[in-house]
């Protein structure tokens, strides 16, 4: 760089108008290396790999229909008379917010449209990142480096389910505003201090006229800044940490086996994208959401039967359900100081979600305190072949889905014609039993196909062709695997149980005893691969039977 | 008003007090209960159609209700029903009922309308009661916004704000409304069939229930207007979809996307 390389320097000279402009960008931002950089960055391919994609476009759509509603939406509580288009609503009192609502429905064109758009992306928008969490915990993903990244996922889940509360009560009408009940409900058994967050969230005693205003200003603002900024960190993560792949012939922890971001993968994502906004369309376009003009303006006297929340909140609505009253004499409620201590609120509404949002943070770390496990971990496990991590992963969601059927036992009451108590009986007895069962039967499950997989591996697959011997006996022929295929089977990570080691001092402690002891029930029951001298072992065995089959062409 | 201050202190004087007091509350009593009580309606049943129905009722009803329609250990008595209840009970199928159980279910009616009215006849000649409505308040032109506010305090914490139905305790149902007849719409109001209150004319105005009926219809003949309700039964419906219907489609597509590697 010593001598002026403005005349020596052979210039890049485009030929075009086009490819000047380009060149003038380039040379100025430099956009051309991060192009290089990211272009070359390699993806695995796989349709499981699809849900946290769908959770970011979900929330692109969301943005962009939800700005149209601002356009139209009047966040305030300010009694007024509808005059809109809807005859069963007319001059009936309701807030500037429902009549807002009501007018983006029925008198702005596209309105309903854009309505209904907005609320089926925030249904897909949790319900991808529920099944993107599923994916990244069954397949072990969380595990070292990604750990943090899963904190950040989790967040994000939470975040949305709160953007999602917050939008879902926006329209006040009757459906929202008992779901609002609800939760100033639970806020007011919070002991001591619930009644003061309550006054100080309504701005009064409820529903007062301000909450429409502040949930406006959360669901537009602070919440989806949150996300946006959570979404970066989280996807900067990926880049830094590449992403993980499933086990296969020549994928190890040490590389990534995929395609390169451009142009094939670029252009897949690109398409993606529209076709998610193509799927939320259509059901915007054919299928009803929130229909608000049935259940009519907010008035804190009426409930309909029915009242549901939104699929994601249905967990804790399920558990308030299933929650008895009393059990024979003994009672939830305390009077302590002259504070009234409503436990059968206070526990159903905050210790299930509490239980499920705690294991679901610290599971990566309590797994690796098991495990002893630091390496760094870029290939996937087979669910099967983590039979314990997939048996507690199971027995969670049962859990949860429990609670999440508990929030529409009236319907599954009046759908199937059984008694609605009796739904309720079976519900908290499933409450308890269904986790454990569903732990056991995982277990075995994930057992018996790793069972299959080392059998496969070691004698192939099954032809159904039945050859009978010489001597009389029948056989069935095995047809060898592929070695592709046989890897899969066989190149995978079978932790044994740790015994408990002595610390420094020679000591064994007793949360080292404990760590021993979980070692031992996660790996205890395992099915080893199949080691190459088992293989090898096994493919004599097989040549032996094809012999005799030759035999036996040769005797006719 | 000088002799009646003379006679005040008459020993009869304290019994003669008792009995206008008891006279005034008992007719003001009487006054305020037929606001309730529909007039016993005897002008549009003649004594041919008593006597038949009165067979009918031998015959179909009083294996359960008693001859008489004094009640047995297996069914109510019916004396006081009115026309009313058995209009909306054998009109819409629920009378005779299919099997014992927490609550008789809809069904096609057994009996045809000349039958029905032979044997809302023969009940209401037992004893005063709720009357068969008349067509003005059946004609669907009542306020549908004063109907559908009436309707969501009253009606929705059973039947839905969608009048899409609900549940109750232990087997127990509030039916969906869409395609009952007005006529027997108002019935049940009056007359409080199964597990559901009566809603008197001091409770819901007769107009009031027309404005119901009108309301209920019109939602009705409105339909959907964003699309397929999914059976109105709010966002349980609205979950299930997205997570069948709409991730179901969406990881199809993944499927295609990635399908050309292995």
């Amino acid at each position: 760089m010593s001598a002026p390389s403005t005349a020596e320097a052979p210039a890049f000279v485009a030929k075009t108008k086009g490819g000047s402009i380009t060149d003038f960008v380039d040379q100025r931002v430099g956009g051309s290396g991060i192009l290089r950089e990211f272009g070359r960055k390699v993806f695995p391919d796989h349709w499981s790999f699809m849900f946290g994609e769908v959770a970011l476009y979900s929330f692109v759509i969301l943005l962009m229909s939800g700005t149209f509603l601002t356009f139209f939406f009047d966040p305030s509580m300010v009694e007024t008379h509808y005059a809109g288009s809807y005859t069963p609503l007319k001059n009936v009192e309701m807030s500037a917010a429902f009549n807002s609502s009501l007018n983006i429905s029925f008198d702005v064109r596209g309105g309903l449209f854009m309505r209904q758009v907005h609320h089926w992306a925030a249904l897909l928008f949790v319900a991808s990142i529920g099944v993107h969490m599923l994916r990244v915990f069954f397949t072990g993903a969380f595990r070292k480096p990604r750990e943090m990244n899963w904190v950040v996922g989790g967040v994000l889940l939470i975040l949305a389910m709160a953007e999602g509360f917050t939008g879902y009560s926006l329209p006040d009408d009757l459906l929202s505003g008992n779901g609002l009940r609800i939760i100033d409900g639970v806020i007011k058994a919070i002991p001591v201090i619930g009644t003061y967050i309550s006054f100080f969230l309504f701005g009064g005693e409820f529903p007062g006229t301000a909450i429409i205003g502040r949930l406006y200003m959360l669901h537009i603002l602070l919440v989806p800044a949150l996300i946006l900024l959570m979404i970066v960190l989280h996807l900067f993560m990926v880049v830094v940490h590449k992403h993980t792949q499933y086990p296969g012939p020549g994928r190890n922890d040490g590389n990534v086996v995929g395609y390169p971001l451009g142009p094939v993968y670029a252009a897949k994502a690109g398409g993606f994208f529209f076709i998610v906004f193509g799927v939320i369309a259509l059901m915007a376009g054919f299928f009803t959401i929130n229909p608000i003009w049935n259940y009519g303006p907010y008035d804190p006297s009426p409930v309909s039967a029915g009242t549901q929340p939104d699929w994601y909140i249905g967990f804790v609505d399920g558990a308030l359900r299933l929650m008895p009253g009393v059990i024979g004499n003994f009672h939830f409620e305390y009077v302590i100081f002259g504070h009234v201590l409503t436990l059968n609120v206070l526990l159903p509404a905050l210790v299930p979600a509490g239980i499920i949002f705690t294991v679901l943070f610290t599971y990566p770390w309590i797994e690796r305190w098991i495990t002893k496990d630091n390496r760094e971990h870029h290939v996937l496990d087979r669910p099967r072949n983590a039979p314990t991590r997939t048996a507690i992963g199971v027995a969670g969601f049962t859990w949860y889905c429990v609670m999440w059927a508990a929030a529409s036992s009236d319907l599954i009451a009046t759908n199937f014609h059984v008694s609605l108590n009796d739904v309720t009986y079976w519900l908290r007895a499933l409450f308890f039993i269904g986790p454990v069962i569903a732990f056991f039967v995982t277990k075995r499950v994930a057992l018996a196909l790793q069972r299959k997989d080392r059998e496969i591996a070691l004698h192939g697959r099954e032809t159904g062709r039945i050859v009978r011997l010489p001597h009389g006996e029948f056989i069935e022929v095995h047809a060898p695997l592929s070695e592709y295929k046989r890897y899969k089977l066989v190149g995978f990570e079978s932790p044994a149980p740790l015994p408990a080691v002595p610390n420094e001092h020679g000591i064994v402690d007793r949360k080292e005893k404990r760590r021993a002891m979980l070692s031992r029930l996660f790996f205890e029951d395992r099915v080893a691969p199949a080691t190459p001298a088992e293989l090898e072992a096994a493919h004599g065995h097989h040549e032996a039977i094809e012999s005799a089959e030759a035999q036996k062409t040769l005797s006719h | 008003m000088k002799a009646l201050s003379q006679k005040r202190r008459h020993p009869l004087a304290a019994i003669a007090l008792l009995l206008m007091g008891l006279l005034v509350t008992g007719g003001l009593y009487a006054v305020a209960t037929t606001v309730n009580q529909a007039k016993a309606d005897t002008t549009s049943f003649n004594a041919s159609d008593v006597g038949e129905g009165g067979k009918l009722f031998a015959a179909n009803c009083a294996t359960c209700h008693g001859m008489g329609a004094s009640g047995s250990q297996a069914g109510p008595s019916l004396v006081g029903v009115g026309a009313a209840a058995v209009d909306f009970q054998v009109g819409t199928g629920r009378m005779p009922m299919q099997m014992n159980g927490p609550q008789a279910y809809k069904k096609p009616a057994q009996f045809n309308e000349t039958q029905t009215k032979q044997l809302a006849a023969y009940v209401a000649s037992l004893g005063p009661g709720p009357s068969i409505p008349e067509e003005g308040l059946l004609d669907e032109k009542g306020n549908a916004a004063a109907g559908g506010e009436l309707f969501r305090t009253n009606c929705a914490m059973c039947h839905n704000a969608a009048a899409a139905g609900g549940a109750l305790t232990r087997g127990k149902f509030a039916p969906a409304l869409a395609d009952v007849s007005g006529k027997h719409i108002y019935e049940a109001m009056v007359t409080g069939p199964q597990n559901m209150p009566v809603f008197n004319d001091a409770n819901v105005s007769p107009e009031g229930k027309r404005d119901i009926i009108t309301f209920l219809k019109q939602i009705e003949a409105n339909g959907s207007p964003g699309g397929a309700d999914l059976g109105a039964l709010g966002p349980t419906s609205e979950g299930l979809f997205v997570w069948i219907a709409g991730l179901g489609v969406i990881i199809a597509f993944t499927i295609w996307l990635t399908s050309r590697t292995s």
